[in-house]
């Protein structure tokens, strides 16, 4: 199945799937049917195209399926709803003329978007239904990524269409007005599918190089789309240049390798170039953001050979102003680090204190993490084994608890030869 | 068949793992990445999960009006469940044997750590719970 002669194919699927679900939804003005229909022609697709051969038009190919199907579920609702003596408006809209898109398709994607990210839903089901109805993954690869049974993922999709229903949401652009905050809540999404992948707390992988790789590419069609909106510029690099390190950040057992002990020949120096470009166009447009400058922190740790060579100061500056725009414990946390970095390590640990009461820092095992690696750094080994021990013991990925375990006893191991 | 293999520990199991060595830690890890290895080549693995420290976990009953009512203090000898291996094998006695080979983990020092496991059978069916 998994052929690398079948690999354009799937690649194909997945750029056509939302070209092909914008104009069956429209025509047949009903989403979660259209989004059910769309994802059959898919498979059937995946199933003959590989066999048959490609067809010569293969988003007609699949529209037409898809139509089918839709066909097939109203005339089964009309044959339903005959019994209930109240047919006549559903076969109207069976001869209906195709409707015209009002937007052209460079926007359906975009809508398709704003839709699966509303606000309205919650994270987990905005996720799931973007990877279905924008990335074209079918429910399967979904489920297998999130690691939750497929009837799970399919549970948790339908219910986010039915939502999408209930909550009566347009299928059409977000008026001006509501524009940039729903382009900030799509943006999210995307930022926490990255993260999905990039840092999974879920099981003994640390990464799932796959939803990284489907999040950097719906940000490319966004950015495809608003190349001139500086934080979706922002993202996208943010995305770029920190999975330019990915090859470096797990040992060949899966073990978690920290930025400063990386082998950053192993870094994607393409990538990093590509990030950089493209955050070197956003900057100067004026309108700074979050997204852009945790993609110029990337940037800056991406521009150093050698860990000696790291800017903190840069960095520090850079964190600064990200805590004046966001109040988010993890940024306080990494400008304790930073501030480290610069003025020592007693500076970072005071800083620290300000989280200690944080019940919005939901990672606690993070904050004693960093807290052991200063107390270190400080040349405290005794508590700071003490809070590397507190750290592994509220770890949540296997990895991560390994890992801290090992600075304990490492650390432990040091002391008493030390004495 | 299947059978779960359940790994437990006290809280003084916990206190002694988190002071083993870096040796031991490695040593550890090693043996389980290769336990796991070998369930998937013999063809007997379903499934396994390790669990977050047992320091947060928290008893639930439900209160009056159905509402959370946790508790967190346990006694000294409690133990706790640290992870588990679920197999499909042809017979109980493949279990044990397998069950056998994950007590004989390194422990401390890198002796075989005769953790026990306990063993039990998996009923057949879905576990109808609702879901």
């Amino acid at each position: 199945m998994a052929d690398s002669l079948d690999l354009p194919i799937e690649h194909l699927l997945r750029e056509l799937a939302p070209q092909v679900l914008i104009p069956v939804a429209r025509r047949f003005r009903d989403f979660a049917a259209a989004e059910d229909a769309v994802q059959e022609a898919l498979i059937a697709a995946a199933t003959q195209w590989p066999r048959d051969g490609v067809p010569d038009n293969p988003r007609a190919w699949l529209i037409q399926v898809a139509a089918r199907r839709m066909a097939d579920h109203i005339r089964s609702e009309i044959g339903r709803r005959h019994r209930e003596q109240v047919a006549a408006e559903e076969a109207e809209r069976l001869a209906l003329p195709f409707e015209g898109s009002t937007e052209n398709d460079e926007d359906d994607t975009l809508v398709l978007l704003f839709m699966c990210c509303h606000p309205a839903l919650t994270p987990a089901s905005a996720i799931a239904l973007t990877l279905r109805a924008v990335g074209g993954l079918t429910t399967a690869e979904i489920a297998n990524a999130f690691l939750v049974p497929e009837a799970t993922m399919a549970q948790r999709i339908s219910r986010a269409k039915q939502n999408i229903k209930d909550s009566g949401i347009p299928f059409q652009l977000p008026t001006t007005e509501d524009r940039v905050q729903r382009l900030r809540a799509v943006l999210h999404v995307l930022y926490l599918i990255f993260n999905e992948g990039y840092a999974s707390s879920a099981g003994p992988r640390l990464r799932r190089a796959d939803l990284s790789d489907e999040a950097i590419r719906l940000t490319r069609n966004v950015y495809d789309r608003q190349p001139h909106d500086t934080e979706v510029a922002g993202l996208l690099a943010l995305m770029l240049l920190t999975d330019a390190r990915r090859a470096a950040r797990t040992g060949s057992h899966g073990e978690l390798i920290p930025l400063a002990q990386q082998n950053r020949a192993l870094w994607d120096r393409q990538q990093i170039a590509e990030g950089i470009a493209i955050l070197s166009k956003a900057l100067p447009k004026g309108s700074l953001g979050q997204y852009q400058l945790q993609a110029a922190i990337a940037a800056v740790h991406d521009e150093a050979v050698h860990v000696e060579d790291t800017d903190w100061p840069q960095i520090l500056a850079l964190y600064e102003l990200l805590k004046r725009m966001s109040d988010n414990p993890m940024i306080v946390l990494n400008h304790a680090i930073a501030a480290a970095m610069v003025h020592g390590p007693r500076k970072g640990l005071e800083l620290l204190g300000a989280l200690d009461a944080d019940t919005r820092l939901t990672e606690r095992h993070r904050l004693e993490a960093v807290r052991a690696h200063l107390l270190e750094m400080a040349g405290d080994h005794g508590t700071a084994i003490t809070h590397y021990r507190i750290a592994a013991s509220r770890a949540t990925s296997m990895p991560e608890r390994n890992y801290l375990m090992m600075q304990a006893a490492r650390l432990g191991e040091l002391r008493s030869t030390d004495q | 068949m299947k059978f779960i293999l359940m790994m437990t520990g006290t809280k003084s199991d916990y206190d002694q793992y988190a002071k083993w060595s870096k040796e031991d830690l490695q040593r550890n890890v090693a043996f389980m990445r290769a336990f796991s290895k070998e369930l998937k080549d013999s063809g007997v693995f379903v499934s396994t999960e390790g669990l977050a420290w047992p320091s947060e976990a928290k008893l639930v009953r439900s209160g009056k009006d159905g509402e959370p009512v946790t508790d967190g203090i346990f006694p000294e000898s409690k133990e706790f469940l640290a992870g588990y291996w679920i197999i499909d094998v042809e017979s109980p006695e493949q279990a044990y044997r397998i069950a056998a080979r994950a007590s004989a983990a390194p422990g401390a020092g890198g002796k075989p750590g005769g953790m026990p496991i306990e063993v039990r059978q998996v009923l057949h069916g879905h576990a109808d719970l609702g879901l």
